[in-house]
């Protein structure tokens, strides 16, 4: 089924379950600061898609640039972004990444790549299609990725950036995280077709994975690098999964009764877990054990508190920035 | 001092700004042949690298634009007629406004955007708007609109060389309009504007393709013993409120002519800041010379009735002075 050629990257394996378990161990306690009233908006959570991020980014050099989308804290930090700053940002302080003038939606850290997570939909498509053509003509071999979801790929410029991206050759990969939803709407009720074929279309080498599963989204990720990185243009990876949370957290509240899907899929793809998963790999492989597991649970554990304390700590954000950052060396 | 025509003025600011940094790069819709004529030729002198023809995919054309200037290159976009700025608008008003303040200040966006606007063409409601109010209401981007080929090419070299997003407006089926123009690497800083024309009776705040009109008003004025001022802010944003209201102040009437429909216009803002920061100067109302709330229509007289014109100008100066 691929068209990309596979290479395992076997050595990464440790290092990137402790990036999914600390996504993870994140993203459990801002739904828990979000249900007792702690943070100042909504959060949009990655639980269940730790992998495609991790897997992409182990593939990826710091210089390399990333889009993200709504759903972002996980891109971030897959990418090298700081967990302190991003939860100091989405708390609303001053020693957020973005000074707290982003907030959840639009954590970004362009000294490591990450062009920032965004709160339109599809946003990042002509972001890093622009990013991966500044690239190449600065032929600095720097890459592109765009994260974006099922949803997104209904918004026109996935098309036109497509087209673009094929005709120049430039090295941008589109990974499309299907994880079902369109906010709340399934897959099913406003997508026709299957999304890699429009891809297809364009002449894009495609691949579409199970993206519950870390090993095969980082060989992925890795082929499409290297063919990025030798002038052979961009890829499109769908790596299938599923998003376990809702569209956002407290939507509940908003959503009266509501329903858009049932607690047994939710349930079945739960037993899908792409960190268990994970773990039952390393211990197979003899690369760990459960003492080792556990000793990475506590460092992840430790680490989620202690950006929390940070944040708590850190001062409010500076209200009077504002009039300073519309412009460079301008006031609004 | 040497005389050129304002898009070759253009031409030239783009071709000396590509030669001082290699960053600046331009893409857009027939950039290479251009059927504007303000990048005719810059492909044979630098190369497809450097500037090149896009499909025609405006949504993804504003954003591309965010990207490669936040990678680290110097982008000229062009965006043909200001109607398309529509079409790639939420790039304009969701990034390349928003996301300096967004990400805490990390985000450059060192983008030019040119775009024709106007009417007087018969070219339809589809490619005549002034869509400049849009863009100034954003908050984030500066907004630029050249009057003369000095202005046009000094504006330009600030805009390039500047690290904010700006649009730069030029005038459409002006670009054959003769001024001189200093020789040299000389800019013009935003928010300065420029008097075009000293008065004592009157002040008319002309923008972009409205200052050719206002001058000739002023001259007819001159006959009838009424001495105009004509100010040309030159940038809406930055706006040099200090010179309007100093203007408006030495002579105490105001008319605001400008080619945007009236409603929420530049010149429905410069008439309240006037009336907000120089009321006491005032010896009467702040009046408005705007495209009435209709779209261009596309048969010449009608299209004609709709634009502020020099008759017009007078008219309106010569009924405040004689009230007040």
């Amino acid at each position: 089924m691929s068209e990309i050629e596979p290479k395992c990257p076997d050595a990464q394996l440790l290092s990137m379950y402790e990036r999914m378990l600390l996504i993870r161990r994140t993203e459990e306690r801002l739904k828990a600061d979000a249900a007792a009233g702690n943070l100042p908006g909504g959060v949009h959570l990655y639980i269940g898609q730790e992998a495609v991020a991790v897997g992409i980014c182990s593939a990826l050099a710091e210089s390399d640039m990333i889009t993200s989308t709504h759903r972002g804290h996980g891109h971030f930090l897959a990418k090298g972004g700081d967990l302190n700053q991003m939860i100091a940002e989405i708390w609303g302080k001053r020693t957020g990444i973005c000074k707290g003038m982003g907030g959840s939606m639009h954590v970004a850290d362009f000294s490591k790549g990450i062009l920032g997570a965004n709160g339109i939909v599809g946003a990042g498509f002509a972001i890093a299609t622009g990013a991966a053509y500044s690239a190449k003509l600065s032929n600095d071999h720097r890459v592109a990725v765009v994260f974006f979801g099922d949803g997104a790929s209904n918004q026109g410029v996935f098309m036109e950036t497509l087209n673009i991206s094929s005709l120049w050759k430039l090295p941008v990969i589109f990974v499309c995280e299907h994880n079902g939803f369109s906010e709340f709407s399934p897959a099913s009720t406003v997508t026709s077709g299957e999304i890699a074929d429009r891809a297809r279309a364009f002449k894009i080498p495609t691949t579409v994975i199970d993206g519950n599963d870390v090993v095969a989204v980082a060989e992925a990720a890795t082929a499409a690098v290297r063919l990025a990185r030798s002038g052979g243009g961009p890829s499109f990876i769908e790596a299938k999964t599923y998003r376990i949370q809702g569209h956002f957290e407290a939507e509940s509240l908003f959503l009266a009764g509501s329903k858009y899907r049932e607690e047994e899929e939710i349930e079945s793809w739960r037993k899908r877990d792409p960190i268990e998963k994970l773990a039952a790999t390393l211990v197979e492989r003899g690369l760990t054990d459960h003492v080792g597991i556990e000793g990475i649970e506590a460092r992840v554990r430790d680490r989620v508190t202690q950006a929390v304390q940070f944040a708590e700590q850190s001062e409010d954000a500076d209200t009077e920035l504002a009039f300073d950052l519309m412009f460079e060396g301008q006031k609004a | 001092m040497p005389r050129q025509r304002y898009l070759q003025a253009i031409t030239d600011g783009l071709a000396e700004e590509m030669s001082r940094d290699p960053k600046v790069i331009i893409f857009g819709e027939d950039v290479e042949a251009s059927v504007m004529g303000d990048t005719r030729g810059l492909v044979d002198k630098f190369g497809r690298d450097r500037i090149r023809n896009t499909p025609i995919s405006e949504a993804s054309l504003t954003g591309m634009a965010v990207g490669a200037a936040a990678a680290g290159h110097r982008v000229v976009l062009q965006m043909l007629f200001s109607n398309f700025i529509y079409t790639g608008f939420d790039a304009i008003a969701n990034q390349m406004a928003k996301l300096r303040l967004m990400s805490g200040g990390q985000a450059r966006m060192p983008i030019t955007v040119l775009a024709s606007y106007g009417g007087g063409g018969s070219i339809g409601a589809q490619h005549s708007d002034s869509g400049y109010p849009a863009l100034m209401n954003l908050g984030g981007l500066n907004v630029i609109l050249p009057a003369t080929p000095a202005d046009a090419k000094g504006l330009l070299k600030t805009a390039i060389r500047g690290n904010n997003p700006s649009f730069f407006l030029e005038a459409i089926g002006r670009g054959g309009e003769m001024g001189e123009v200093p020789p040299g690497d000389v800019t013009v800083p935003f928010g300065k504007a420029s008097i075009a024309r000293e008065g004592r009776d009157v002040t008319i705040v002309a923008i972009g393709s409205m200052v050719k009109f206002a001058l000739q008003a002023a001259k007819e004025l001159e006959g009838r013993g009424i001495s105009a001022e004509v100010v040309d802010p030159r940038t809406l944003v930055p706006l040099d409120e200090d010179s309007l209201c100093s203007s408006v102040q030495k002579t105490g009437r105001a008319v605001v002519v400008d080619e945007a429909r009236d409603r929420c216009s530049a010149a429905s803002h410069i008439a309240a800041i006037l009336v907000d920061k120089a009321f006491t100067s005032l010896k009467g109302p702040v009046k408005r010379l705007t495209v009435p709330n209709v779209c261009l229509p596309y048969a010449p007289a009608a299209e004609r009735r709709m634009i502020p014109s020099a008759a017009q100008i007078v008219e309106a100066c010569a009924a405040l002075v004689k009230k007040t």
